[in-house]
C-alpha cells in the first residue's frame, strides 16, 4: 500500500541495458506527433505544384524508388526547397529554445539577440556595395556573409554583455541595441545603394525559401547536423542551469563552459539559418514557446522545439505558395501564423 | 582516506569536538576586483554538528559560505574538504560530497516539486545514465525527510516560502551529501515557518549530517548550532560554543548591539534580549547605563 503511494511522487524511470532515463509519455507522444506532423508536410510541400505529384510517389522517389519522370522535379527541382524549410526550421528552433533557456526570458530569440541583424547589414552589404561591381558573387558568397556577419554579431553582443558571468537581461539589452545599430546600418545601406541592388537585397531580407539549390541548402544541412549532435551531447549538463548560476555550480556543473559552448551553437545555428533562407523572422521566437506549452513542459524542450520550428516553417511556405493568390515569401507568413498562435496558447493559459 | 594532514594555522578554536575538521578555511582572502571582503581567515567546520556563521550585515558571513563551497575562488589561501584543497577537486567530485543551498534560488515557473528534487541527482548522473531506481529511492527519502512528498505534483511556484524552501533543502539532501551549506534558508520567512526550517535542520544534524549555515537572528542561531562562527568587517571574531561565545561584550564588539544575554527558559542555550534606545526599564535610554 505504502510502497504504490510512494511510486507515484517521482517520475517513472526507464532502462535499456546502460541507458537510463525519465519516463515521460506525454513529452514523448508530442514530439513524436509533431515531428510525423513536419515529416507530412515536408513531402506534402515536394508533392504540390504546378506538377503536382502524389505523396505515395513522392516517398517513393525519396527513397529512391520512384519513376524516372518524378526523380527530376522531386530530386532536383523541389526536394532543395523542403529540405531548406526543414533545417531552416529546425536550426531556429533549437537556437531559439537555447538562447531563452540560457537568458530565462522568453524575449531572448536570435532576432532579439541581433544575430540576424547582423546576419542582414553584412549581406546587404555585399549586396549593394560590392554587388553592382561584382554581379559575379554568388549565392553560396552571400550565404557566407550572412554567416559571417550572424557569428560575428553573436560574439559581439556575447562579450559586451559578459560581466563576471553572463546576466540574461544584460544579454538581451545589449542585444536589442546591437540589433538597432545593425538594422540602421542596413538601412543606411538600402537608402544609398542603386535601385536594383535595393530590389535584390529587399527579397532576401524579407526571408525565403524561393529557388533555393543545393549549393545553399547542401552547407546548411550538415552545418546543422553538425551542430545538433554537439547540442544533444552539452544538453544534460544544461539542465541545472535552469535553476541559476548558484545552484548549478552546487550541482557540479561547470556552468560558463556549458553555457559559453550552447550558445556559441545557438549563435551558429541562427546564422545556418539566414544564411540559407534569409532573416526569417518570428519563428525562433515563438518555436520554443509553442513547444513549451505543447509538451507542458516548464523549459523550452529542444527536441519538440525543432518539430515545432520545421512545421511551423514549411507550414508558412505551404501556404504562401498554395492558398493565397498572390506568392508571398515565407517569412511574411511566418509572423502572421506564429504570432496569432503564440497569443492564443498564452490566453488559454490565463483563462485557466 | 588516510590523509594526513599537517595545520598549518592552529587556531585557539573551542570547537568542542576533537575529530578532523570536515571543511576548513586556510588564509583565504576573497575580494571583488580591489577590495577585499575577507582577509587572511581560518575557521574550521567540525564534524557532524551544526555551525552557523553570524555578524552584521556585510560583514562578509555569505562571501565565506561562498567560499567555503567553491562558488568563489579565493584571491589566496585554500578551503580544504577532507584532507583535500576543493580548487584541485573536480567540480562534480565537490558535487558528491558537499550540497549547497544558495540564496534565494529561482525555479522555472511550472516545473513540479518531484521534478525539482530530481534534479538534486544531477552529479551521480551521466548522458547515458540520467535516471535509476537509485535515484528513484533517495529523492523518495528526500521529499518524505523534508514532509513534501504529498506536494510532489505541485508546481514550486504555487507553494508558500516555507513550503518552498524545504523543496529546495529536500532537493539538497537529494544530491546525497553528508556535509549541507545553507545560505540564509530562513530568509523571507516569518518566525513559525523559519522554526520550522530550523527544526528541518535539526532532523538533518539529528541524521549524522555537518550542516554549515548563515543566519541574521541570533537567537535562533544560538537555539540551532552547535557552533558559532561570529565574524566582523571580513575577520572571524570568536568560534564556539554558542553558550561560550554569546556574551554581552561579543555582541557590543561585533554588532555595536547592546543587549542582555540571560538564560534560555526552554534550552539551555543564551538568550539575547536586546535593549533598544528606549525600551529598558532601569537602564537610562542614552548611555545604557543603570538610571539614577
Amino acid at each position: 500500500m505504502n510502497e504504490t503511494v510512494v511510486k507515484r511522487t517521482v517520475a517513472p524511470g526507464v532502462r535499456l541495458g546502460r541507458v537510463s532515463f525519465v519516463w515521460r509519455p506525454w513529452i514523448l507522444l508530442v514530439t513524436l506527433v509533431l515531428t510525423a506532423a513536419a515529416l507530412l508536410l515536408f513531402c506534402l510541400s515536394i508533392s504540390v505544384g504546378d506538377f503536382p505529384i502524389g505523396l505515395p510517389r513522392v516517398v517513393a522517389t525519396l527513397f529512391g524508388r520512384g519513376e524516372q519522370v518524378d526523380e527530376f522535379v522531386v530530386m532536383d527541382l523541389r526536394l532543395p526547397r523542403a529540405a531548406a524549410g526543414l533545417v531552416v526550421g529546425v536550426a531556429l528552433g533549437i537556437s531559439g529554445a537555447i538562447t531563452q533557456s540560457v537568458a530565462r526570458n522568453p524575449l531572448a530569440s536570435p532576432d532579439i539577440l541581433g544575430i540576424t541583424g547582423g546576419a542582414s547589414a553584412v549581406s546587404v552589404f555585399l549586396v549593394t556595395v560590392s554587388g553592382g561591381a561584382a554581379a559575379a558573387i554568388s549565392s553560396v558568397g552571400l550565404s557566407v556573409a550572412a554567416l559571417a556577419g550572424g557569428l560575428g554579431t553573436g560574439l559581439l553582443v556575447y562579450f559586451l554583455a559578459w560581466r563576471r558571468g553572463v546576466d540574461g537581461f544584460r544579454l538581451i539589452l545589449i542585444g536589442i541595441s546591437v540589433s538597432a545599430v545593425a538594422e540602421a546600418i542596413t538601412t543606411w545601406l538600402l537608402a544609398t545603394a542603386d535601385i536594383k541592388d535595393v530590389a535584390r537585397a529587399q527579397a532576401w531580407l524579407v526571408g525565403s525559401l524561393d529557388n533555393r539549390s543545393w549549393n545553399e541548402v547542401g552547407p546548411a544541412l550538415w552545418g546543422t547536423l553538425v551542430l545538433m549532435a554537439a547540442v544533444a551531447c552539452v544538453a544534460f549538463q544544461f539542465k541545472p542551469l535552469h535553476f541559476g548560476d548558484d545552484v548549478a555550480a552546487g550541482l557540479g556543473v561547470r556552468y560558463s563552459r556549458v553555457r559559453a559552448v550552447l550558445l556559441l551553437c545557438a549563435v551558429l545555428l541562427a546564422a545556418m539559418a539566414v544564411s540559407a533562407a534569409g532573416p526569417v523572422p518570428f519563428v525562433a521566437m515563438v518555436a520554443p514557446q509553442v513547444a513549451m506549452r505543447l509538451t507542458r513542459s516548464p523549459t523550452p524542450p529542444m527536441p519538440a522545439s525543432a518539430a515545432v520550428g520545421a512545421l511551423l516553417l514549411i507550414g508558412a511556405d505551404l501556404v504562401a505558395r498554395t492558398a493565397l493568390p498572390l506568392t508571398l515569401p515565407v517569412g511574411v507568413v511566418t509572423a502572421v501564423i506564429g504570432g496569432p498562435f503564440l497569443i492564443f496558447l498564452l490566453v488559454r493559459a490565463n483563462r485557466r | 582516506m588516510a590523509t594526513q594532514c599537517t595545520t598549518g594555522t592552529v587556531t585557539g578554536v573551542e570547537s568542542g569536538t576533537g575529530a578532523a575538521p570536515r571543511l576548513e578555511a586556510r588564509g583565504v582572502t576573497v575580494g571583488y576586483g580591489e577590495r577585499a571582503v575577507i582577509d587572511a581567515l581560518d575557521v574550521t567546520v567540525p564534524q557532524g554538528v551544526v555551525t552557523t556563521i553570524i555578524g552584521p550585515n556585510g560583514c562578509g558571513k555569505s562571501t565565506l559560505l561562498r567560499t567555503l563551497s567553491r562558488l568563489l575562488k579565493p584571491v589566496s589561501g585554500s578551503v580544504v574538504l577532507d584532507g583535500e584543497d576543493i580548487g584541485r577537486l573536480k567540480t562534480r567530485e565537490v558535487a558528491k560530497k558537499l550540497g549547497l543551498l544558495p540564496q534565494s534560488p529561482v525555479a522555472p515557473e511550472g516545473l513540479t516539486v518531484a521534478d525539482l528534487v530530481a534534479r538534486g541527482r544531477h552529479p551521480h548522473q551521466g548522458w547515458l545514465r540520467q535516471w535509476s531506481s537509485d535515484d528513484a529511492s533517495v529523492v523518495e527519502g528526500a521529499l518524505e525527510m523534508t514532509g513534501v512528498a504529498d506536494l510532489a505534483d505541485r508546481s514550486v511556484d504555487t507553494l508558500s516560502g516555507g513550503q518552498r524552501q524545504r523543496v529546495w533543502i529536500s532537493m539538497t539532501l537529494a544530491q546525497g551529501t553528508d556535509l549541507l551549506l545553507l545560505d540564509e534558508p530562513t530568509t523571507y520567512l516569518d518566525l513559525a515557518h523559519a522554526i520550522d526550517v530550523l527544526d528541518l535542520v535539526d532532523d538533518l544534524h539529528e541524521s549524522g549530517r555537518t550542516v554549515v549555515m548563515v543566519l541574521h537572528d541570533l537567537n535562533l542561531a544560538a537555539r540551532y548550532s552547535d557552533n558559532l562562527i561570529v565574524m566582523k568587517a571580513g575577520s572571524v571574531l570568536a568560534q564556539g560554543h554558542p553558550g561560550e561565545v554569546i556574551t554581552a561584550e561579543l555582541l557590543e564588539e561585533a554588532f555595536g548591539l547592546r543587549a542582555k544575554v540571560i538564560d534560555d527558559p526552554v534550552g539551555d542555550r543564551p538568550l539575547i534580549v536586546p535593549i533598544g534606545r528606549t525600551h529598558a526599564p532601569g537602564v537610562d535610554a542614552r548611555t545604557g547605563n543603570p538610571s539614577t
